[in-house]
């Protein structure tokens, strides 16, 4: 069914007793062109787009828990490309636009907000890194500009920018294409989108085993049974080292606890993302009027969805000097999620040294941002046996060429 | 918040300590004896492992010496603490691991 303002009006008038559902839930079928492992949004975009782009459509989707109920859920929805290295801004801004018409794309309102993104400097070098930066970008053709403090106030007269502040204000950068977006309505919309164009999603089915002849996929064993499959990419974001380690192959990933938080909700008071690297918080106010907040990962790996009481201690602090404002808020849940970080804070989206089987992973804190684009490229790799243009730089090849995308100063935290 | 047991200064809260990431991982002798691909693999390449993971662990705030840990990843239990240059417990090497 298509939505649209007639189907919600028909269905209203049936006591909206009448819609379907968005999606199948197949049984596992014996064999499959493609396996994609992860249910995420990144692994769903990979569907769609195999189904849209190369007309791969005997692909199955397979999720150990439920769809986005991962990072893709767990996430604090900011949406930008504001990247300094060239590779990093031309696959995050393909992502960027793709989002642009992504709820026109696969009739799902996935409510992008393009409220803009700043990222505050706080002192003389942040301003000079942050002005760099903006030049960079530019350069790439996507928007960015500089503020300086009376801009920055003007745009949120909440925001602490005194000079007695514990963190002045000396400016921001600026990216108005930046936003957010209601992660959940990605994952449900592309799932939708994949359903509709004929892909298997396959929830409650976990792959225990990669099974190979002779260096070459040929399927994955799950709790469900064996499945065959020609070709598997793995898009398991936080367990890529888990997954990848089934079929031998050892990453330079290191995986993290994220948390992130959200107040009770208020009335509007904050329009725009506000971003600071160098106290790690950012904030933002969803449609809800929950102030959306997140903070830098754990120091230590991790897997245990649970991060610690210190980290976003210290962030709130940050946030409290920064918005005295929000001092009085009770803080209603809080959560962590499992975050994969490569070392150069750049995701590898590439083929493996074993043939047929694909690895879409270490996005770190930064993922959901590339999910529509990330789809797109992977699909494009996977389809093809070769990377697109755009990620062809996030091979797993440069650990050893030394070709390292360093993305740590463009991203720090709030990636 | 972890609590850690310094093998010299007794538990302390986490904020104490620095990570050192995994343990056990020997710089080469002769890193211009190995090929691209080893040195990538020692420079980069980890284990990442879910469930029983041996890692540094610095106390920053206290004595200020490393030491090695053994921890449960996805549940944070500690399973033992040990000193730079002992082995790890349980591991049948008679004390001769790497530091």
């Amino acid at each position: 069914m298509k939505y649209s303002i007639f189907s919600l009006v028909r269905n209203a008038l049936g006591y909206h007793e009448g819609w379907p559902r968005a999606w199948r839930s197949p049984d596992p079928k014996p064999e499959y062109d493609v396996v994609i492992v992860g249910g995420g949004g990144h692994g769903l975009a990979t569907a769609y787009y195999l189904a849209k782009e190369h007309g791969i459509t005997n692909v199955a989707v397979l999720e150990k828990g439920w769809l986005g109920g991962g990072n893709t859920g767990r996430n604090t929805t900011i949406i930008r490309s504001n990247y300094l290295w060239d590779e990093s801004a031309h696959l995050y801004e393909h992502s960027l636009k793709l989002y642009e018409g992504l709820s026109q794309d696969i009739n799902y309102n996935i409510m992008l907000s393009q409220r803009g993104v700043l990222n505050l400097a706080h002192n003389l070098h942040d301003l000079r890194e942050l002005s760099r930066r903006v030049n960079a970008i530019r350069l790439n053709g996507i928007d960015s500009e500089i503020l300086d403090t009376a801009q920055v106030k003007a745009m949120v007269p909440i925001l602490n920018a005194s000079q007695q502040s514990r963190y002045p204000v000396l400016g921001a950068s600026l990216q108005k294409r930046g936003g957010v977006a209601r992660h959940d309505a990605v994952a449900w919309g592309l799932a939708r989108a994949a359903d509709a164009r004929g892909v298997d999603i396959i929830q409650q089915c976990e792959v225990t085993g990669i099974v190979r002849d002779g260096g070459k996929v040929t399927g994955v064993e799950t709790t469900r049974g064996l499945i065959r499959a020609g070709k598997v990419g793995i898009v398991t974001a936080g367990h890529t080292s888990v997954l990848a380690a089934m079929a031998g192959i050892r990453l330079p990933i290191e995986s993290h606890p994220l948390q992130a938080l959200v107040s009770e909700p208020i009335k509007p008071v904050l329009h725009t993302v506000v971003m600071s690297n160098a106290v790690h918080a950012y904030v933002s106010q969803s449609d809800r009027g929950e102030l959306v907040m997140g903070a830098g990962i754990d120091g230590y790996n991790g897997y245990s969805q649970r991060g610690s009481i210190p980290v976003i201690e210290h962030m709130l602090a940050s946030i409290v000097e920064l918005f005295p404002i929000f001092s009085r808020l009770r803080m209603m849940r809080q959560w962590g999620g499992i975050v994969d970080t490569c070392p150069d804070a750049s995701p590898i989206i590439s083929k493996t040294p074993v043939d047929g089987l694909y690895i879409n992973g270490g996005w770190g804190t930064g993922g959901f941002k590339a999910t529509p684009g990330s789809g797109w490229v992977f699909a494009h790799t996977i389809a093809q046996d070769r990377p697109h243009a755009l990620n062809a730089a996030f091979n797993l090849d440069r650990f050893t060429s030394g070709a390292l995308v360093d993305e740590h100063g463009a991203a720090a935290v709030a990636h | 918040m972890l609590s850690i047991p310094c093998p010299w200064c007794g538990p302390r809260d986490e904020t104490e300590y620095s990570y050192g990431g995994e343990a056990h991982i020997v710089r080469p002798e002769d890193p211009q004896a190995l090929s691209d691909r080893e040195w990538a693999d020692y420079l980069f390449m980890r284990a990442n492992t879910k469930g029983a993971h041996r890692e540094r662990w610095v106390h920053s705030h206290g004595c200020r010496r490393w030491f090695n840990v053994e921890r449960n990843t996805a549940t944070n239990e500690i399973i033992a603490v040990y000193k730079m240059g002992e082995s790890p417990p349980g591991d049948g090497t008679g004390g001769d691991g790497a530091p």
